[in-house]
């Protein structure tokens, strides 16, 4: 049963992140990228990674793609990008390679045979208990590290993005634009 | 027939390699994003699917880190792409060559 659910979303997660990676349109791989976090957060569920895939659920596939979505309405997004594309083969090629070598690099130790678990968990309890102790005792400076990296992330993007917020963005867009023809005749 | 860790980490190497292959061939920025984001979710995958089959909670803490630090680097990358875009007027990286070589 777990193997039917397994096959199932690891097809549609390939072929939707593949939609992300060729589409022409951004709107289509915004779309596509969503469901296929959503379906990762199933694989997740099947793992027995309960409070992953809820997390998943809420900050990937709700919080990241929600800003895309916001992020998007600056951009023309409505138009189908053009974009020159040489040797499709080649770029294939080697990324195949170099991700094949990457995973078995980092996933080979992984499948020896003398591991122990170092970070077991409490015993007899469901997944976001165990994941709640070892957070808040083995990994507790890690996790305030990145409560203040979330913290500064918030604030440059406040601020990035709310520069020259009181032109509108096709008046810069005018301006913006003889520069870069200028440059270009240079 | 059952589910081995070599099923999880077969599909996450497809998963890393299409990320690959989308930042390689991509020419628009917010596209490059997205190939980004296929790629740190192959990883969720594999630490996920190695820390369930070994039993290390380690695993998992890792990726919910992970999944923190996509969270900010969206908001910066977001951020900074409204600059270049209100400064260029596109987000096709062709158009930001300065230098002539």
């Amino acid at each position: 049963m777990e193997a039917v659910a397994f096959y199932i979303f690891a097809v549609l997660i390939t072929g939707l992140f593949l939609i992300t990676a060729m589409s022409k349109n951004i709107l289509y791989a915004m779309s596509s990228l969503a469901a296929g976090m959503v379906l990762i957060s199933g694989l997740f569920f099947i793992l027995g990674a309960d409070f992953l895939g809820a997390v998943q659920l809420v900050v990937y596939s709700g919080a990241i793609m929600a800003l895309y979505a916001f992020g998007m309405m600056f951009f023309d997004a409505t138009r189908d990008v053009k974009e020159k594309n040489s040797s499709g083969a080649v770029v294939f090629l080697l990324s195949g390679l170099s991700a094949v070598i990457l995973v078995a690099i980092f996933a080979a130790p992984s499948i020896g045979k003398g591991i122990k678990p170092l970070v077991t968990g409490a015993a007899g309890v469901d997944n976001p208990h165990a994941i709640g102790e070892v957070l808040f005792t083995k990994y507790l400076i890690p996790f305030e590290v990145a409560a203040v990296m979330l913290l500064v992330a918030m604030i440059a993007g406040i601020i990035l993005a709310s520069k020259k917020m009181d032109k509108s963005l096709s008046e810069v867009y005018v301006d913006a634009l003889p520069e870069v023809e200028e440059k270009e005749q240079k | 027939m059952t589910l081995t860790l070599t099923h999880y980490l077969v599909l996450s190497a497809i998963l890393f390699s299409i990320g690959i292959a989308g930042v390689l061939r991509r020419k628009n920025l917010l596209m490059l994003f997205f190939a980004t984001e296929i790629m740190l979710n192959a990883a969720n995958i594999a630490f996920a699917a190695i820390s369930s089959y070994i039993g290390d909670l380690s695993g998992q803490m890792f990726a919910l880190f992970i999944i923190a630090i996509a969270a900010s680097e969206v908001a910066v990358g977001l951020g900074l792409l409204i600059l270049i875009y209100k400064k260029y007027g596109t987000l096709d990286l062709d158009k930001f060559t300065v230098m002539k070589g």
